[in-house]
Protein backbone atom coordinates (compact mmCIF):
# COMPACT_ATOMS: atom_id res chain seq x y z
CA UNK A 1 0.00 0.00 0.00
CA UNK A 2 1.62 3.46 -1.06
CA UNK A 3 1.51 6.50 1.37
CA UNK A 4 -1.16 8.42 0.13
CA UNK A 5 -3.56 5.55 0.28
CA UNK A 6 -2.05 5.05 3.63
CA UNK A 7 -2.57 8.47 4.74
CA UNK A 8 -6.30 9.19 3.59
CA UNK A 9 -6.88 5.85 5.55
CA UNK A 10 -5.41 6.55 8.73
CA UNK A 11 -5.60 10.54 8.46
CA UNK A 12 -9.37 10.50 7.07
CA UNK A 13 -11.08 12.32 10.32
CA UNK A 14 -8.28 15.05 10.18
CA UNK A 15 -8.40 15.31 6.56
CA UNK A 16 -12.35 16.03 6.35
CA UNK A 17 -12.33 18.38 9.47
CA UNK A 18 -9.14 20.03 7.67
CA UNK A 19 -11.18 20.26 4.29
CA UNK A 20 -14.33 21.36 5.95
CA UNK A 21 -12.52 24.11 7.63
CA UNK A 22 -11.51 25.51 4.80
CA UNK A 23 -14.08 25.33 2.89
CA UNK A 24 -15.98 26.93 5.38
CA UNK A 25 -13.50 29.60 6.15
CA UNK A 26 -13.57 30.63 2.71
CA UNK A 27 -15.56 33.63 2.22
CA UNK A 28 -17.23 32.76 -0.77
CA UNK A 29 -18.84 29.99 0.50
CA UNK A 30 -22.44 29.97 -0.30
CA UNK A 31 -24.01 28.24 2.80
CA UNK A 32 -27.82 29.75 1.13
CA UNK A 33 -27.34 27.26 -1.63
CA UNK A 34 -26.27 24.06 0.07
CA UNK A 35 -26.05 23.29 3.89
CA UNK A 36 -23.35 22.52 6.12
CA UNK A 37 -24.74 18.85 6.65
CA UNK A 38 -24.80 17.86 2.69
CA UNK A 39 -21.47 19.49 2.09
CA UNK A 40 -19.85 17.03 4.79
CA UNK A 41 -21.83 14.20 3.53
CA UNK A 42 -20.39 15.07 -0.06
CA UNK A 43 -17.16 15.56 1.40
CA UNK A 44 -17.03 12.55 3.55
CA UNK A 45 -18.28 10.53 0.14
CA UNK A 46 -15.35 11.76 -1.62
CA UNK A 47 -12.64 11.14 1.04
CA UNK A 48 -14.20 7.44 1.47
CA UNK A 49 -13.98 6.88 -2.44
CA UNK A 50 -10.48 8.34 -3.14
CA UNK A 51 -9.20 6.20 -0.23
CA UNK A 52 -10.58 3.17 -2.27
CA UNK A 53 -9.06 4.10 -5.08
CA UNK A 54 -6.11 4.77 -4.48
CA UNK A 55 -5.53 1.60 -2.12
CA UNK A 56 -4.85 -0.39 -5.25
CA UNK A 57 -1.39 1.60 -5.98
CA UNK A 58 -2.70 3.69 -8.45
CA UNK A 59 -2.09 7.39 -8.17
CA UNK A 60 -1.88 8.65 -11.60
CA UNK A 61 -4.28 7.61 -14.13
CA UNK A 62 -7.80 8.74 -13.08
CA UNK A 63 -9.32 6.90 -15.91
CA UNK A 64 -8.54 3.30 -14.62
CA UNK A 65 -11.88 1.58 -13.30
CA UNK A 66 -11.28 2.00 -9.79
CA UNK A 67 -11.62 5.56 -9.94
CA UNK A 68 -14.65 5.44 -11.77
CA UNK A 69 -16.62 5.79 -7.99
CA UNK A 70 -14.60 8.99 -7.47
CA UNK A 71 -15.10 10.44 -10.48
CA UNK A 72 -18.92 9.58 -10.83
CA UNK A 73 -18.94 11.52 -7.20
CA UNK A 74 -17.39 14.40 -8.34
CA UNK A 75 -19.18 14.25 -11.79
CA UNK A 76 -22.25 14.44 -9.52
CA UNK A 77 -21.48 17.05 -7.31
CA UNK A 78 -20.18 19.34 -9.98
CA UNK A 79 -23.40 18.92 -12.10
CA UNK A 80 -25.71 19.35 -9.27
CA UNK A 81 -24.04 22.71 -8.74
CA UNK A 82 -23.81 23.60 -12.17
CA UNK A 83 -27.59 23.48 -11.79
CA UNK A 84 -27.84 25.25 -8.35
CA UNK A 85 -26.09 28.11 -10.01
CA UNK A 86 -22.60 27.89 -8.05
CA UNK A 87 -19.99 29.72 -9.77
CA UNK A 88 -17.29 27.90 -11.79
CA UNK A 89 -14.50 29.33 -8.88
CA UNK A 90 -16.88 27.68 -6.00
CA UNK A 91 -17.29 24.81 -7.68
CA UNK A 92 -13.66 24.72 -8.63
CA UNK A 93 -12.62 25.57 -4.95
CA UNK A 94 -14.07 22.56 -3.72
CA UNK A 95 -11.46 20.07 -4.85
CA UNK A 96 -8.96 22.68 -5.09
CA UNK A 97 -9.31 23.05 -1.13
CA UNK A 98 -8.85 19.32 -0.30
CA UNK A 99 -5.85 19.69 -1.86
CA UNK A 100 -4.75 22.25 0.67
CA UNK A 101 -6.37 19.80 3.39
CA UNK A 102 -4.43 16.64 2.81
CA UNK A 103 -1.16 19.16 1.99
CA UNK A 104 -1.46 20.23 5.88
CA UNK A 105 -1.41 16.73 6.91
CA UNK A 106 1.35 15.40 4.84
CA UNK A 107 3.39 18.26 6.27
CA UNK A 108 2.55 17.76 9.64
CA UNK A 109 3.69 14.34 8.99
CA UNK A 110 6.73 14.29 6.90
CA UNK A 111 8.03 17.63 8.18
CA UNK A 112 11.46 15.30 9.16
CA UNK A 113 11.91 14.11 5.45
CA UNK A 114 11.62 16.69 3.34
CA UNK A 115 12.83 14.25 0.25
CA UNK A 116 9.48 11.71 0.73
CA UNK A 117 7.46 15.19 1.32
CA UNK A 118 8.38 16.49 -1.99
CA UNK A 119 7.70 13.42 -3.75
CA UNK A 120 4.53 12.85 -1.70
CA UNK A 121 3.10 16.87 -2.09
CA UNK A 122 3.91 15.94 -6.12
CA UNK A 123 2.05 12.93 -6.61
CA UNK A 124 -0.83 14.66 -4.18
CA UNK A 125 -0.72 17.79 -6.75
CA UNK A 126 -0.80 15.27 -9.67
CA UNK A 127 -3.42 13.74 -8.73
CA UNK A 128 -6.09 16.43 -7.18
CA UNK A 129 -5.25 18.67 -10.62
CA UNK A 130 -6.86 15.59 -12.46
CA UNK A 131 -9.81 15.80 -10.43
CA UNK A 132 -10.16 19.24 -10.61
CA UNK A 133 -10.09 19.06 -14.15
CA UNK A 134 -13.20 16.28 -13.84
CA UNK A 135 -14.81 18.65 -11.60
CA UNK A 136 -14.49 21.67 -14.27
CA UNK A 137 -15.07 19.44 -17.39
CA UNK A 138 -18.55 18.41 -16.13
CA UNK A 139 -18.93 21.71 -14.26
CA UNK A 140 -19.18 23.54 -17.89
CA UNK A 141 -20.63 19.86 -19.24
CA UNK A 142 -23.83 20.74 -16.91
CA UNK A 143 -23.74 24.49 -17.58
CA UNK A 144 -23.95 23.57 -20.99
CA UNK A 145 -26.70 21.26 -20.71
CA UNK A 146 -28.89 23.83 -19.31
CA UNK A 147 -27.84 26.51 -22.61
CA UNK A 148 -28.80 23.83 -24.55
CA UNK A 149 -32.04 23.04 -23.06
CA UNK A 150 -32.81 27.03 -23.19
CA UNK A 151 -31.65 26.87 -27.04
CA UNK A 152 -33.67 24.32 -27.81
CA UNK A 153 -37.01 25.72 -26.23
CA UNK A 154 -36.19 29.28 -27.60
CA UNK A 155 -35.95 27.65 -30.97
CA UNK A 156 -39.19 25.94 -30.92
CA UNK A 157 -40.89 28.41 -30.02
CA UNK A 158 -40.01 31.09 -31.87
CA UNK A 159 -40.50 29.80 -35.54
CA UNK A 160 -44.10 29.60 -35.86
CA UNK A 161 -45.68 29.32 -39.61
CA UNK A 162 -49.15 30.99 -40.05
CA UNK A 163 -51.24 30.07 -42.97
CA UNK A 164 -52.73 33.95 -43.42
CA UNK A 165 -54.58 33.22 -46.05
CA UNK A 166 -55.24 30.37 -48.67
CA UNK A 167 -51.97 29.51 -50.61
CA UNK A 168 -50.09 31.74 -48.59
CA UNK A 169 -48.22 31.46 -45.32
CA UNK A 170 -46.19 34.02 -42.81
CA UNK A 171 -43.04 33.47 -41.17
CA UNK A 172 -42.32 36.31 -38.57
CA UNK A 173 -38.77 35.75 -37.55
CA UNK A 174 -37.74 37.18 -33.70
CA UNK A 175 -34.28 37.44 -32.79
CA UNK A 176 -31.36 36.61 -34.07
CA UNK A 177 -30.58 34.20 -37.10
CA UNK A 178 -27.75 32.02 -36.51
CA UNK A 179 -27.64 29.37 -39.26
CA UNK A 180 -29.07 26.78 -36.46
CA UNK A 181 -31.93 28.99 -36.23
CA UNK A 182 -32.23 29.54 -40.50
CA UNK A 183 -32.32 25.56 -40.57
CA UNK A 184 -35.30 25.13 -38.34
CA UNK A 185 -36.91 28.53 -40.00
CA UNK A 186 -36.29 26.79 -43.18
CA UNK A 187 -36.86 23.46 -42.72
CA UNK A 188 -40.35 24.17 -40.87
CA UNK A 189 -40.96 26.52 -43.90
CA UNK A 190 -40.71 24.20 -46.17
CA UNK A 191 -42.35 20.98 -44.54
CA UNK A 192 -45.24 24.07 -43.85
CA UNK A 193 -45.23 24.71 -47.54
CA UNK A 194 -45.59 20.86 -49.03
CA UNK A 195 -48.46 20.60 -45.94
CA UNK A 196 -50.93 23.23 -47.21
CA UNK A 197 -49.59 23.61 -51.07
CA UNK A 198 -49.22 27.06 -50.93
CA UNK A 199 -47.66 29.18 -53.24
CA UNK A 200 -46.12 32.47 -51.30
CA UNK A 201 -44.30 32.62 -48.08
CA UNK A 202 -44.03 36.03 -46.59
CA UNK A 203 -41.05 36.23 -44.02
CA UNK A 204 -41.36 38.89 -41.74
CA UNK A 205 -38.26 40.24 -40.25
CA UNK A 206 -39.27 42.83 -38.50
CA UNK A 207 -38.30 40.75 -35.23
CA UNK A 208 -34.82 40.71 -36.18
CA UNK A 209 -32.44 43.22 -34.24
CA UNK A 210 -29.43 43.39 -36.49
CA UNK A 211 -29.29 42.00 -40.27
CA UNK A 212 -25.54 41.91 -40.90
CA UNK A 213 -24.13 39.84 -44.43
CA UNK A 214 -24.32 36.28 -42.13
CA UNK A 215 -28.17 37.04 -41.77
CA UNK A 216 -28.73 38.48 -44.77
CA UNK A 217 -26.96 35.23 -46.73
CA UNK A 218 -29.41 32.76 -44.77
CA UNK A 219 -32.61 34.85 -45.65
CA UNK A 220 -31.23 34.56 -49.38
CA UNK A 221 -30.75 30.58 -48.47
CA UNK A 222 -34.19 30.79 -46.97
CA UNK A 223 -35.42 32.20 -50.61
CA UNK A 224 -33.69 30.08 -52.50
CA UNK A 225 -34.89 26.97 -51.27
CA UNK A 226 -38.45 28.21 -50.73
CA UNK A 227 -37.86 28.82 -54.99
CA UNK A 228 -36.74 25.55 -55.19
CA UNK A 229 -39.88 24.13 -54.13
CA UNK A 230 -41.89 25.80 -56.86
CA UNK A 231 -43.11 28.58 -53.82
CA UNK A 232 -42.51 32.49 -54.17
CA UNK A 233 -40.79 34.39 -51.41
CA UNK A 234 -41.48 37.78 -49.86
CA UNK A 235 -39.41 39.57 -47.45
CA UNK A 236 -40.77 41.97 -45.19
CA UNK A 237 -40.52 44.05 -42.04
CA UNK A 238 -37.73 45.43 -43.28
CA UNK A 239 -36.82 48.39 -40.72
CA UNK A 240 -34.89 52.00 -42.10
CA UNK A 241 -31.83 50.83 -40.19
CA UNK A 242 -32.00 47.54 -41.57
CA UNK A 243 -32.18 48.55 -45.29
CA UNK A 244 -29.31 51.49 -44.49
CA UNK A 245 -27.06 48.30 -42.98
CA UNK A 246 -27.90 46.14 -46.15
CA UNK A 247 -27.27 48.78 -48.53
CA UNK A 248 -23.73 49.50 -46.20
CA UNK A 249 -23.10 45.99 -46.26
CA UNK A 250 -23.22 45.45 -50.85
CA UNK A 251 -25.65 42.85 -50.00
CA UNK A 252 -27.60 42.02 -53.50
CA UNK A 253 -31.41 41.53 -52.32
CA UNK A 254 -32.25 42.39 -55.65
CA UNK A 255 -33.96 39.60 -57.24
CA UNK A 256 -35.75 39.35 -53.97
CA UNK A 257 -38.63 41.20 -53.56
CA UNK A 258 -39.03 43.31 -50.56
CA UNK A 259 -41.32 45.07 -48.60
CA UNK A 260 -41.44 47.18 -45.78
CA UNK A 261 -44.58 46.46 -43.86
CA UNK A 262 -46.22 42.74 -43.67
CA UNK A 263 -49.11 44.69 -44.79
CA UNK A 264 -47.70 45.51 -47.68
CA UNK A 265 -46.12 42.29 -48.30
CA UNK A 266 -49.93 40.72 -47.66
CA UNK A 267 -51.15 43.49 -50.62
CA UNK A 268 -48.10 41.69 -52.87
CA UNK A 269 -49.22 38.49 -52.19
CA UNK A 270 -52.48 39.05 -52.35
CA UNK A 271 -52.12 40.56 -56.24
CA UNK A 272 -49.92 37.60 -56.91
CA UNK A 273 -52.33 35.28 -56.29
CA UNK A 274 -55.01 37.63 -57.97
CA UNK A 275 -57.00 38.00 -54.75
CA UNK A 276 -58.71 41.61 -53.93
CA UNK A 277 -60.21 42.64 -50.53
CA UNK A 278 -62.42 45.70 -49.72
CA UNK A 279 -64.67 47.17 -47.98
CA UNK A 280 -67.99 45.49 -48.20
CA UNK A 281 -71.13 47.88 -47.35
CA UNK A 282 -70.45 50.84 -44.80
CA UNK A 283 -73.55 49.30 -41.69
CA UNK A 284 -72.08 46.13 -41.50
CA UNK A 285 -68.45 47.78 -39.93
CA UNK A 286 -66.73 44.56 -41.28
CA UNK A 287 -63.42 44.96 -43.23
CA UNK A 288 -60.72 43.40 -44.12
CA UNK A 289 -57.00 44.65 -44.30
CA UNK A 290 -56.85 48.33 -46.35
CA UNK B 1 -30.18 -1.40 -68.07
CA UNK B 2 -32.99 1.01 -65.78
CA UNK B 3 -34.39 3.70 -67.96
CA UNK B 4 -36.51 6.56 -66.72
CA UNK B 5 -40.13 6.68 -68.77
CA UNK B 6 -40.84 10.59 -71.05
CA UNK B 7 -44.30 10.86 -71.65
CA UNK B 8 -45.27 12.45 -74.16
CA UNK B 9 -48.69 14.79 -73.32
CA UNK B 10 -49.51 17.35 -76.37
CA UNK B 11 -46.73 19.62 -76.68
CA UNK B 12 -44.86 18.86 -73.62
CA UNK B 13 -42.93 15.94 -72.08
CA UNK B 14 -43.82 15.00 -68.61
CA UNK B 15 -40.56 12.58 -67.09
CA UNK B 16 -41.39 11.04 -63.36
CA UNK B 17 -38.70 9.95 -61.56
CA UNK B 18 -39.31 7.64 -59.03
CA UNK B 19 -36.66 5.70 -58.25
CA UNK B 20 -33.54 7.20 -56.54
CA UNK B 21 -31.02 8.98 -59.37
CA UNK B 22 -27.71 7.28 -59.54
CA UNK B 23 -24.96 9.12 -61.95
CA UNK B 24 -25.48 6.69 -64.92
CA UNK B 25 -29.40 6.67 -64.55
CA UNK B 26 -29.12 10.39 -64.29
CA UNK B 27 -26.83 11.19 -67.44
CA UNK B 28 -28.90 8.55 -69.78
CA UNK B 29 -32.44 10.93 -68.96
CA UNK B 30 -29.93 13.82 -70.29
CA UNK B 31 -29.55 12.17 -73.65
CA UNK B 32 -33.08 10.38 -73.56
CA UNK B 33 -34.70 13.76 -72.80
CA UNK B 34 -32.77 16.26 -75.53
CA UNK B 35 -33.19 13.31 -77.84
CA UNK B 36 -37.14 14.04 -77.19
CA UNK B 37 -37.27 17.37 -77.33
CA UNK B 38 -35.68 17.32 -80.76
CA UNK B 39 -37.44 14.43 -81.92
CA UNK B 40 -41.16 15.67 -80.51
CA UNK B 41 -40.14 19.14 -80.94
CA UNK B 42 -41.54 19.45 -77.85
CA UNK B 43 -42.19 22.92 -75.93
CA UNK B 44 -41.80 22.27 -72.39
CA UNK B 45 -40.41 19.41 -69.95
CA UNK B 46 -42.23 18.67 -66.96
CA UNK B 47 -39.65 17.17 -64.15
CA UNK B 48 -41.81 15.97 -61.41
CA UNK B 49 -38.93 14.38 -58.51
CA UNK B 50 -41.70 14.34 -55.80
CA UNK B 51 -40.62 10.86 -55.33
CA UNK B 52 -36.45 11.99 -55.09
CA UNK B 53 -35.24 12.07 -51.61
CA UNK B 54 -31.85 12.16 -52.05
CA UNK B 55 -29.76 14.15 -54.27
CA UNK B 56 -26.09 15.41 -54.57
CA UNK B 57 -24.24 18.23 -56.76
CA UNK B 58 -23.90 16.13 -59.90
CA UNK B 59 -27.71 15.43 -60.04
CA UNK B 60 -28.17 19.09 -59.34
CA UNK B 61 -25.97 20.26 -62.32
CA UNK B 62 -27.74 17.76 -64.80
CA UNK B 63 -31.23 19.11 -63.76
CA UNK B 64 -29.27 22.71 -64.49
CA UNK B 65 -27.78 21.16 -67.60
CA UNK B 66 -31.30 19.88 -68.86
CA UNK B 67 -33.00 22.78 -68.31
CA UNK B 68 -30.09 24.76 -70.41
CA UNK B 69 -30.24 21.99 -73.24
CA UNK B 70 -33.71 22.20 -73.49
CA UNK B 71 -34.06 26.08 -73.65
CA UNK B 72 -31.14 25.96 -76.73
CA UNK B 73 -33.60 23.70 -77.92
CA UNK B 74 -36.68 26.66 -77.11
CA UNK B 75 -38.05 24.13 -74.70
CA UNK B 76 -38.59 25.42 -70.46
CA UNK B 77 -38.07 22.99 -68.25
CA UNK B 78 -40.39 22.96 -64.94
CA UNK B 79 -39.06 20.56 -61.85
CA UNK B 80 -42.00 20.18 -59.67
CA UNK B 81 -42.27 18.52 -56.24
CA UNK B 82 -39.05 19.19 -54.89
CA UNK B 83 -39.22 17.82 -50.98
CA UNK B 84 -37.75 20.45 -48.49
CA UNK B 85 -34.79 18.23 -47.69
CA UNK B 86 -33.78 18.36 -51.34
CA UNK B 87 -34.25 21.75 -51.56
CA UNK B 88 -31.98 22.44 -48.54
CA UNK B 89 -29.56 20.43 -50.03
CA UNK B 90 -29.06 22.52 -53.48
CA UNK B 91 -29.36 25.39 -51.42
CA UNK B 92 -26.15 24.16 -49.28
CA UNK B 93 -24.40 22.50 -52.47
CA UNK B 94 -25.05 26.37 -53.79
CA UNK B 95 -26.85 24.98 -56.65
CA UNK B 96 -29.92 27.51 -56.90
CA UNK B 97 -30.78 26.15 -60.27
CA UNK B 98 -31.15 29.66 -61.92
CA UNK B 99 -32.87 29.63 -65.15
CA UNK B 100 -34.98 25.95 -63.75
CA UNK B 101 -39.17 27.34 -62.99
CA UNK B 102 -39.92 25.28 -60.03
CA UNK B 103 -43.63 24.62 -59.06
CA UNK B 104 -45.19 22.49 -56.43
CA UNK B 105 -47.12 20.00 -57.87
CA UNK B 106 -47.38 18.79 -61.53
CA UNK B 107 -50.90 20.74 -62.24
CA UNK B 108 -49.23 24.05 -61.21
CA UNK B 109 -46.41 23.37 -62.85
CA UNK B 110 -48.48 22.14 -66.14
CA UNK B 111 -50.13 25.92 -65.53
CA UNK B 112 -46.97 27.45 -65.50
CA UNK B 113 -45.81 25.95 -68.50
CA UNK B 114 -49.05 26.52 -70.82
CA UNK B 115 -48.84 30.33 -69.40
CA UNK B 116 -44.68 30.41 -69.94
CA UNK B 117 -45.26 28.99 -73.85
CA UNK B 118 -48.12 31.28 -74.70
CA UNK B 119 -50.70 27.93 -75.22
CA UNK B 120 -54.13 28.18 -73.48
CA UNK B 121 -56.92 26.03 -74.34
CA UNK B 122 -59.21 28.23 -73.38
CA UNK B 123 -58.52 32.15 -74.19
CA UNK B 124 -60.51 33.11 -70.89
CA UNK B 125 -58.28 31.66 -68.20
CA UNK B 126 -55.58 33.92 -70.05
CA UNK B 127 -55.54 35.66 -66.77
CA UNK B 128 -54.38 32.32 -64.36
CA UNK B 129 -51.20 30.95 -63.09
CA UNK B 130 -50.08 33.42 -61.10
CA UNK B 131 -47.56 31.56 -59.62
CA UNK B 132 -45.09 33.00 -62.22
CA UNK B 133 -41.01 32.46 -61.32
CA UNK B 134 -38.70 35.11 -61.61
CA UNK B 135 -36.72 35.69 -64.78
Amino acid sequence: MNTIAQLLQNNKKKILENWMQNQLSDTSLRDDLISNEELRRQSDELINGLSRATAGGNVDNIYAPEYEPVVEILSDISITRARQGFSPRETGMYVLSLKQAIITVLQDKYSEQPEVLYKELLTVNNLLDMLSMVTFDTYIKGREEVILRQTDEINEISTPVIRVWEGILALPIIGTLDSARTQIVMENLLQEIVNTGSSIAILDISGVPAVDSLVAQHLIKTVSATRLMGAECIISGIRAEIAQTIVHLGIDLSNIKTKASLASALQLAFSMRSVEVRKISKNTGFHIGR
Amino acid sequence: MDRIPILKMGPFLLVTIQVDLYDRLALTLENDLISMVSKTGARGVLIDISAVSIVDSFMGRILGNIASMSRIMDAETVVVGMQPAVAITLVELGLTLQGVYTALDVEKGMELLQDKIGIFEDPEQEKEGPDDSDD
